[in-house]
């Protein structure tokens, strides 16, 4: 094995494990903050890839953005409710639902993925990936880039709108 | 890059016939530099701030107290290490190690010279601030697992005071991004060569309509350097650690090695910090003498006079200016440094567009 293929195992082992202390965990804090260990991992992956512009992506948005939100709201909740958020088992019907269709998805993932013809080509690796998504964001994808922006700009101006002070 | 450039990497890859070695060679030696780097830190903070408050500092340990870093850092691996008994274990002992881990992270794509950056990747300016936003988990997960009042108020106002300062931050390195047109850290040191007048802080290489940037480079400048002062929890900035408010902050329970890792972490990102204003204004490991004193190991010795000049202007500030109220704080952010930079940027990008 070289080393890119050791380096992704170590990363295949992270990203299952993380997830796994995401779910089983019963400290809610323990999964959101193994949540970290995952986006990293996954992040890794897309390096692998040749996606590296994709993978700072996953890291500044998830790891600086949806991580930190999501762990303000479990510790400030937990802090002023006083309760101890756990998760627990919600019910043995749901468990054995999610259980069962999980299996399925899984099953039918096996078959598909032993079964579809896979065209597998050595891609050449990418020494610059900024400059093709640049240019193709301001040309072929002109309109879905600025409805986005556009969308975020609305965004910031109904969070301002909500929070700025009520005159009474 | 045109021309093909033999870098250390290669040079050790092709010496020992081995890819692995180059790479724990080049991986380690930004490691080696930042633990010289902060002893020197931590000595210059001590003298720097007695000198500003007209006292001596440290005269015992050694010729004028020289060796004292060494004596700080022997004191604090034999200190007690202790958890609280109310702590989260577990968090509590792997928050250190992330921010370390985050804060050296950040060295993997700073070029020291022109034949040495670590991983010289087209996305370097990207990197650096994705990156950062790793430093923000390690503070929370201190501050939380700590469970102690002051740490966790002092993680929830680092944290928000890193959300808010992040913005202005990053629309000036997108100006920068606009002016080099590229992200490669390296790319843009090489944009700057030549003499001083290249630099982006003095509108970077171009005719002499320049001077009509030159105000808004200035501005930028100014803008990321007091941003990145609140980014690394520095005073004026320090309300995440006021000892007055908060005794120490997210990291008022740790004690020992634990807290050595704190601080470290702390003189890396002001390393990190420093080493940006230098490579996105100052021309990076450029000589200021146009070809005189340039070269690959000349390079290395520009790189960090003008990074450690930065790091003693934030040491500086510390011990000249009061701390920010913490009403005051976001105001300073959102209401007067986001519109500098957003007009900043506009100005700068009308400028590339005619030039």
């Amino acid at each position: 094995m070289d080393l890119v293929t050791i380096i992704f195992y170590i990363f295949a082992a992270v990203i299952v494990i993380s997830a796994a202390v995401v779910v089983f965990s019963k400290n809610i804090m323990y999964s959101a903050f193994s949540l970290l260990f995952t986006f990293f991992g996954v992040a890794a992956v897309y390096v692998l890839l040749n996606a590296d512009f994709l993978a700072l992506t996953q890291i500044l948005i998830y790891i600086g953005g949806i991580l930190v939100l999501i762990i303000f709201g479990v510790m400030l909740t937990t802090k002023i409710t006083g309760v101890d958020i756990k998760t627990g088992i919600t019910g043995k019907f749901q468990v054995g639902l999610t259980a069962f269709l999980a299996a399925v998805f899984f099953i039918v993932l096996a078959i598909m993925y032993s079964k579809v013809q896979w065209n597998v080509k050595s891609a050449k690796p990418l020494q610059d990936t900024i400059t093709p998504i640049g240019h193709s964001l301001l040309t072929d994808y002109i309109l879905a880039f600025e409805a986005a922006s556009v969308v975020l700009l609305i965004a910031i101006i109904g969070a301002v709108m909500i929070a700025r002070r009520k005159k009474s | 890059m045109g021309q093909h450039i033999i870098t250390l990497y290669d040079w050790l890859a092709k010496l020992s016939n081995s890819d692995l070695i180059a790479v724990i060679v080049v991986a380690v030696l930004p490691l080696i530099f930042l633990v010289v780097y902060a002893l020197v830190a931590i000595l210059g903070e001590l003298k720097i701030s007695a000198f500003i408050q007209e006292r001596l500092g440290p005269m015992r340990t050694g010729p004028w107290g020289i060796i004292q870093p060494v004596a700080e850092v022997v004191k604090l691996l034999q200190k007690e290490d202790i958890t609280p008994e109310p702590a989260n274990k577990t968090l509590f002992n792997l928050a250190p190690f992330l921010m370390f881990t985050a804060a050296y992270a950040g060295f993997a794509v700073i070029p020291f010279s022109s034949h040495f950056v670590p991983a010289g990747i087209n996305l370097g300016l990207f990197y650096i601030f994705a990156i950062g936003s790793l430093a923000v988990i390690g503070i929370v997960m201190g501050g939380w697992a700590s469970n102690n009042k002051y740490s966790l108020l002092g993680a929830l106002r680092s944290v928000s005071q890193i959300v808010s300062y992040e913005i202005p931050a990053a629309i000036v390195i997108l100006t920068v991004v606009v002016l080099a047109n590229s992200m490669n850290l390296q790319v843009i040191n090489e944009k700057q060569s030549g003499w001083f007048w290249n630099w982006f802080v003095f509108g970077g290489p171009g005719s002499a309509w320049k001077i009509l940037v030159i105000p808004f480079t200035v501005v930028m400048m100014l803008l990321y350097l007091v941003a990145s002062l609140a980014e690394t929890n520095r005073t004026p900035f320090d309300i995440p650690e006021g000892e007055s408010e908060l005794v120490a902050g997210y990291h008022t329970e740790y004690s020992g090695m634990k807290f050595a890792m704190f601080f470290f972490a702390e003189y890396a990102n002001m390393f990190i910090v420093a080493a940006l204003v230098t490579i996105l204004f100052f021309g990076g490991w450029n000589s200021p003498f146009g070809s005189f004193m340039s070269g690959p190991f000349w390079g290395v010795f520009w790189f960090i006079i003008k990074s450690f000049f930065f790091v003693f202007v934030q040491i500086w500030l510390r011990w000249t200016l009061p701390r920010l109220r913490v009403d005051q704080l976001m105001g300073v952010s959102w209401k007067f440094m986001v519109p500098i930079a957003f007009v900043c940027f506009f100005a700068v990008g009308i400028w590339v567009m005619f030039m």
